[in-house]
């Protein structure tokens, strides 16, 4: 088929509105709607993995007080906990949720490129969503083999859910890879080809570049996930061995011989590791965007921050294996992916600098997305840093699987991201629901949160110096751990169950001000980007009314001298001869 | 705007319209081929990770590695997918000239014979299947054989997904033929055919020689 100029296209289709509730809010074709139902399934399974991790930390903190707590069950929540926050709740809600919600009003499209595809990725994340939360009512429950799956203790008989557990941990995330890919053709495909007049990829917000980027880890990466899942079904079902070694078992030969532990854990990282970046990227994108906003200030050094963004994208490829300086790999490997690893800090560390200096000598606005997104860069500066601890070969060996890495990928993939995620979604709310949060609210529920992941975190790393192993259901004989360890312990499960009761407010606040929020204009923090300038609010079907709008600068114009007001929307053509392209006086 | 322009405008410096009124897409082709080229990627992904799987358990699992004796039907097999693809190829050409495309018109035929063509080599690759079966190449006796089976299945299923795409298009060509929908799909599904043929060249490579 012929190449149409976007436009030339007819936009009657797009125009039409679906008429029945079916077809508005549940077979639903429309990305606005999607990313909510995405968003929605996610916050749920997300506070089913909060509610896995309070019961763990209570076996923790006061070890055998809740007596149903048996060494299997600690096992399978801290699994389905890893799982469900990286995969189902993190990955979907970023990509699936604010991925669908922005990338076409972010740039200028009435909706995905592929609307019908769309719809499909959320159904089959949510069948996804159901057969993983099947695994808890089956025989043997869900498998708790820890999030990593490792072959072959995962399918083993002794480690709990090794049946019908682990096969359904599988197929939900062969499900999960089939959504994701549906939906990371449609958001490449309408990022590349869908943008409005005038919005070169240079003029694009950070948030649609980290998405963007992310999108393309994910694609490239989840394979890496699918191939492992199979053979390991493969293993399981099928007696075949490809990860599975001689073994004796019960005191029985095994029928296996000859597989490869350490393949399994080669394929699993090449996913792992680029998926830590599937859920940084956005962030890095979305803060870009909430910090600037807020700071009433361009972001620094925007073309920097694109390419730190590939750069990061690029290199996280490179560093997978620094999960596996303890598995027995070959040693050269270890110098190789420490030498990776440091390197990848270089762009970030950027990113880090660069978020400071659009804050230095900023109009700053403290109000809740920001407070958000200032908390996240003091998060993600503390879990980068232990990072560099843990990519050394030689500081990683005595703090492997200690706390000091439980401490370090929470601080940087599990806290950063979802203080990002609270700033994305108290910042979008007034475009999403046309009302506003309530400020006081939100401002209580931030610096609980904040300060109360302190107060669970912190402590966490001088665990992991005395040397307290992670995965451990009780403490059995280490005398190396003194009793005040203990004392730490308890401290930090009163401190989950705090933030955790204070995550109440926010759902209250959303709620509340779905009906009794203020009603908001279109463009309540006077904002540049496209969404924000979308002739209903929130936008409708088709989002732009009649006619797409026109970019005719970049996504950042905020304090520009001499202009009307503290911001200048992408679309505002400003004097006539601006029109033509050129550059500024 | 050429691409280096773009990526390296200091956006923060200039205003207006780069492209005059005409938006400018990525690629200047529709959105289905891009999509396709993405998947085709994807896909190039996976068949890699495989293969690396397929050397390393080979050279650095237990030492039980046993070649699978290639049965001779692969070679038929092969040359109905080559031939699968050469006729997407001429129905692509031949889509070209036609005014319009129906079931029966000579693309339609060309397109109902490449279709045919790959369930041919599906069912060809069920019966080697059966064959190593007989001849007791067990999937689970050895890694070979069950990289044998897993790699050829997946292949398969790659396949059996793009005849998921034809079959609907040859429905439309039934139904509601359309002349610029049927010469997309055809493309699409030559693209798709061609990738899939160097992907079992591939394949069919690694399982003969090792």
């Amino acid at each position: 088929m012929a190449y149409v100029p976007l436009a030339d296209q007819d936009d009657a289709h797009a125009l039409h509105d679906p008429d029945s509730f079916v077809t508005k809010y549940i077979w639903s074709q429309d990305h606005k709607v999607i990313a909510i139902q995405y968003g929605g399934v996610a916050i749920f399974v997300g506070l089913i993995a909060l509610g896995l991790s309070i019961l763990m930390r209570l076996q923790l903190g006061f070890p055998d007080t809740v007596s149903w707590i048996d060494p299997a069950f600690y096992y399978q929540a801290v699994t389905m906990h890893g799982m469900i926050m990286v995969v189902y709740l993190l990955t979907a809600l970023f990509l699936g949720g604010f991925g669908n919600y922005l990338i076409p009003l972010m740039c200028g499209a009435r909706d995905m490129v592929f609307p019908f595809l769309n719809m499909l990725s959320f159904w089959f994340y949510f069948l996804s969503v159901l057969i993983l939360l099947a695994s808890f009512f089956v025989t043997g429950g869900p498998t708790g083999a820890g999030w990593t799956l490792y072959a072959p203790q995962s399918i083993s008989p002794g480690t709990p859910g090794s049946g019908a557990g682990i096969l359904l941990m599988i197929i939900s995330l062969a499900v999960f890879i089939v959504a994701f890919t549906m939906g990371g053709l449609n958001y490449v495909t309408t990022i590349l080809q869908a943008r409005t007049r005038g919005l070169t990829l240079m003029r694009l917000p950070l948030s649609i570049w980290g998405i963007f980027t992310a999108t393309v880890l994910g694609l490239f990466a989840f394979p890496a996930l699918l191939v492992s899942a199979i053979m390991l079904a493969f293993d399981l079902l099928l007696g075949t061995s490809f990860f599975m070694p001689a073994m004796m078992q019960l005191g029985e030969q095994t029928d296996t011989s000859g597989g490869s532990p350490i393949l399994f854990q080669h394929l699993f990282w090449f996913f792992g590791h680029p998926e830590v970046y599937i859920v940084a990227l956005p962030a890095f994108g979305l803060v870009s965007d909430v910090i600037a906003t807020h700071a009433r200030k361009n972001i620094f050094g925007y073309r920097m921050m694109v390419w730190a963004i590939i750069a990061i994208g690029g290199l996280s490829f490179l560093v997978w294996a620094h999960h596996m300086y303890v598995s027995g790999m070959n040693p050269y490997f270890g110098f190789f992916f420490a030498t990776t690893t440091l390197i990848i800090a270089v762009p970030t560390a950027l990113k880090v600098y660069n978020w400071v200096l659009t804050l230095w000598q900023g109009n700053i606005r403290l109000n809740t997305p920001m407070l958000f997104a200032i908390g996240f860069i003091f998060t993600f500066v503390h879990g980068g840093l232990t990072g560099l601890f843990l990519g050394n070969v030689v500081i990683d060996v005595p703090l492997a699987d200690t706390y000091f890495v439980v401490a370090h990928f929470h601080m940087v993939m599990g806290v950063s991201p979802v203080l990002v995620l609270y700033a994305a979604l108290y910042h979008w709310y007034p475009k999403m629901t046309g009302r506003m949060y309530n400020e006081s609210m939100g401002k209580v529920h931030f610096w609980c949160t904040f300060l109360g992941t302190y107060a669970i975190y912190l402590p966490m790393h001088y665990l992991g110096f005395l040397g307290v192993p992670r995965r451990y259901f009780e403490m059995g004989n280490t005398d190396f751990v003194p009793a005040s360890a203990q004392a730490l312990n308890a401290n930090i499960t009163l401190a989950v169950i705090f933030v955790a009761a204070i995550q109440v407010l926010f759902f209250i606040n959303m709620f509340w001000s779905l009906r009794n929020g203020e009603k908001s204009s279109s463009n309540p923090w006077g904002a540049t980007t496209l969404e924000w300038q979308t002739p209903d609010n929130p936008p409708k079907h088709g989002n732009w009314g009649e006619e797409l709008p026109t970019v005719y600068r970049w996504a950042y114009d905020y304090s520009v001298p001499g202009a009307k007001e503290d911001f200048i929307p992408q679309n505002e053509p400003g004097e006539e001869y601006e029109k033509t392209f050129h550059e500024r006086g | 705007m050429s691409l280096y322009r773009d990526v390296t405008n200091k956006p923060w410096n200039t205003v207006g319209l780069p492209d005059g009124i005409d938006p400018k897409p990525f690629f200047a082709v529709a959105n289905e081929k891009v999509a396709l080229v993405i998947f085709v990627i994807i896909a190039c992904v996976l068949f890699s990770l495989l293969t690396v799987s397929y050397y390393i358990r080979m050279l650095l699992g237990g030492g039980d590695w046993v070649p699978v004796a290639t049965p001779q039907l692969l070679w038929v097999n092969t040359a109905a997918l080559v031939l699968s693809s050469v006729v997407f190829q001429l129905a692509v050409n031949n889509s070209r000239k036609e005014e319009t495309i129906r079931f029966f018109s000579t693309t339609g035929i060309l397109s109902l014979a490449g279709g045919l063509l790959a369930i041919v080599f599906i069912a060809g690759q069920y019966i080697v299947w059966q064959q190593l079966g007989q001849a007791g190449y067990a999937l689970k006796d050895n890694p070979a054989n069950s990289f044998f089976y897993l790699l050829t299945g997946i292949h398969m299923l790659h396949l059996a997904g793009g005849l998921w795409v034809w079959g609907r298009a040859q429905l439309r060509l039934l139904i509601a033929p359309d002349i610029a929908g049927s010469r997309l799909s055809l493309e699409l599904c030559a693209w798709y055919w061609h990738f899939l043929l160097l992907v079992w060249f591939g394949l069919f490579y690694l399982l003969a020689t090792t």
